[in-house]
């Protein structure tokens, strides 16, 4: 409609510069990326290429010296905290307590949230119904299996019902049944307008989720846009061979 | 203050699972302060109840020496065992190393006619100044052998100068003695009679003890007004090892990162640990005076009073448990790994309390040793709680110690922001 001014997208990187306190070259320099808002996006590369660094970056653990960075239009690098409530993050290790329960740990960091008392546990009993841990909602998660603690980190994650959502590795050591699950329920968020931003070594399953990517190497951007165009565009059958030609089939070490 | 309030009721529920942080904090300053009190109070009883252990060997066999025996026996500090007038140093000195009794005496065989003679001579040269004729007595050649007292090694210095004060006081009874029958016999051609001798020497004058108290009260504080307001201000420093861990723990594990991430800033971790750990700090306090007043009667132990100003009394503890918290989060932030912090933290809260006078009085600090016990925090709050407790101040009299105290903390508060911001946690 004429007058009405397009919504900004989910993240808008321009000309972002990083480099680590003490590193002689920069990972990042002049790093373009935009990612529209209710995207299903996947952020790819081989070890060291830089993608947890850009999640970090996008999420605000780490400062940049260089360009900038916006959540829907707001400015991740400004000190008003409000726009962190803007985006939730499952980081790929487990970040909860494991001395508390799920229905302990999603109260505090519902609070941390923002989420007033009824919203936490409204939300509580939704997450741990959807995600399978109501029978185990009042016992500590230091006794869970891998996959029940990956259930609860995407529940953490998700309580204050995030914009947009970054991934880091979310199935990384689950068995096929809860690496499903949490996919599903993945889509089902994205399908409520929440904004995906995954990264993962396992390819099969990303290509199941993700409708664009990026390819990322040596922090610069090697390949990106529709999953779909990429692979006919390089006569490839899927993700993994797409990944193997442009990244090259030699280690790389971390 | 919701998050706040979420904040506190997570740190609490992780608190209540960390068993060996809580036996840290309760368990082990409780067993320390019984103990030590037991301790302390043995020697005090030692000295003043159940008398020391002293094998006295009397080699003379003059009036003298006997005399000496039966005051050394007065003294009432000493459990006294004649041994054979023949039995060897060697002998004695194995007996006392292999602690049948912790001091012995010998009294060398001339002694009771050394101590005539000296006596004698001392008479006559007073005798002699007056104007008067009197025995100049005869002098003894030869190197006079001393009252010789072995100790065990065990027994700490000030123990073993009270012992060789009490005998020299003995000693210095019977010269006297020895010197008046002098000159008494040589003025008057006769003896002197025993009770007027008991009446001149015994008519001293008295010491009477009075410790100076604010409120005028006048009480010797007893072991348990010393040690339990110490080793209440050591359980709450020791909380360094569950809160400094803790800390770190967060840093480790993967919430931290998350905690990052989220709208609401760290600061809000800190303050609900601070108050979290405030609430532990004077449930500990509670819990030790509690233990002096009601459980060591019980042990025999003397029982703790409480000073008559609670509400001062509660401010300072309020303060020092402040202090302490702080402490722990400071070397929590700056630590970087568990064992850094628990480390660190026990030795330089061990070093403190050294320092501030917990173990060692204040008032026997070496100079040099003074400059750092004005910085152990620890030394202000041992300052104001003895303060209330042994001079009977209120918490006007103790604002002079709590002033440096909050100042100290602040301090440490202050070096906690700017760990936390060098290390990008806020």
């Amino acid at each position: 409609m004429e007058g009405m001014s397009a919504p900004p997208p989910a993240v808008s990187i321009a000309g972002l510069g990083f480099r680590y306190p003490g590193g002689t070259l920069p990972l990042f320099k002049g790093l373009d990326l935009t990612i529209g808002a209710g995207e299903r996006f996947g952020l790819f590369g081989p070890n060291g290429a830089g993608k947890t660094t850009l999640m970090n970056l996008m999420t605000g653990l780490l400062s940049f010296s260089e360009g900038s960075i916006r959540l829907l239009g707001k400015d991740i690098h400004t000190k008003d905290r409000s726009t962190r409530s803007l985006f939730g993050f499952v980081p790929q290790d487990f970040s909860f307590y494991q001395e508390l329960s799920p229905v302990q740990n999603l109260a505090f960091f519902g609070a941390w949230s923002g989420l007033s008392g009824p919203q936490i546990r409204h939300r509580t009993t939704e997450l741990l119904e959807i995600l399978g841990l109501t029978d185990v909602r009042h016992q500590r998660a230091d006794q869970f299996s891998g996959g029940m603690k990956r259930r609860l980190n995407l529940a953490i994650g998700v309580i204050h019902t995030p914009r947009i959502l970054f991934l880091d590795e979310p199935t990384v050591g689950v068995d096929v049944q809860t690496g499903y699950a949490i996919i599903r329920y993945l889509k089902e968020l994205n399908q409520k307008g929440t904004t995906l931003i995954y990264t993962s070594h396992q390819l099969s399953e990303a290509e199941g989720l993700c409708e664009r990517i990026a390819l990322i190497d040596q922090g610069a951007i090697i390949s990106g846009g529709d999953l779909h165009h990429l692979l006919s565009a390089h006569h490839v059958q899927d993700l993994e061979g797409l990944f193997l030609q442009l990244t090259g089939k030699a280690y790389r070490d971390e | 203050m919701y998050k706040l309030w979420a904040t506190i009721l997570k740190d609490v529920r992780i608190l209540a699972r960390d068993k060996i942080g809580l036996i840290f904090m309760f368990g082990m300053p409780i067993i320390l302060v019984v103990v030590v009190t037991t301790i302390q109070n043995g020697v005090f009883e030692a000295v003043n109840a159940n008398k020391v252990g002293l094998l006295l060997c009397n080699r003379d066999t003059g009036s003298a020496s006997a005399t000496f025996v039966r005051a050394i026996d007065k003294i009432g500090m000493f459990r006294v065992t004649l041994t054979a007038p023949n039995e060897s140093d060697t002998s004695l000195t194995e007996r006392v190393r292999h602690k049948e009794a912790m001091v012995a005496l010998v009294i060398p065989a001339d002694f009771s006619q050394r101590m005539n003679a000296a006596a004698t001579q001392v008479a006559g040269k007073a005798l002699h100044s007056f104007g008067l004729e009197g025995d100049s007595g005869r002098v003894i050649a030869g190197k006079a052998e001393p009252v010789t007292i072995y100790y065990h090694p065990v027994l700490q210095e000030s123990f073993r100068q009270s012992i060789k004060g009490a005998v020299s006081g003995a000693l210095q009874l019977l010269e006297s003695r020895l010197v008046l029958q002098a000159v008494y016999q040589s003025i008057n051609d006769k003896p002197l009679p025993d009770s007027l001798a008991n009446n001149l020497l015994q008519n001293q004058q008295s010491v009477r003890e009075i410790s100076v108290s604010r409120n005028g009260a006048g009480g010797t504080p007893n072991a348990a007004q010393h040690n339990v307001p110490a080793w209440t201000i050591f359980a709450m420093f020791f909380v360094v090892l569950s809160l400094g861990s803790s800390v770190v723990r967060e840093k480790l594990n993967g919430s931290f990162v998350r905690l990052k991430t989220l709208p609401t800033p760290y600061v809000i971790a800190l303050l609900s640990k601070q108050i979290t750990y405030l609430v532990v700090t004077l449930l500990q306090t509670a819990l030790i005076f509690a233990i002096g007043i009601w459980l060591f009667p019980l042990l025999g132990l003397p029982v703790l009073h409480l000073p008559h100003d609670l509400a001062g009394l509660f401010i300072v503890s309020l303060i020092c448990g402040w202090c302490a918290v702080s402490y722990a989060i400071c070397v929590g932030v700056f630590a970087s790994t568990q064992e850094q912090a628990n480390g660190f933290g026990a030795i330089s809260i061990l070093i403190m309390a050294v320092v501030g006078g917990l173990m060692v009085p204040s008032f026997i600090m070496p100079e040099s040793m003074q400059t750092f016990m004005n910085i152990s925090p620890l030394h202000w709050c041992l300052e104001a709680y003895y303060g209330l407790f042994l001079e009977g101040g209120k918490l006007a009299d103790v604002w002079v110690n709590i002033i440096p105290l909050i100042g100290i903390t602040l301090l440490i508060q202050g070096l906690t922001l700017w760990g936390l911001k060098r290390k990008h946690l806020i």
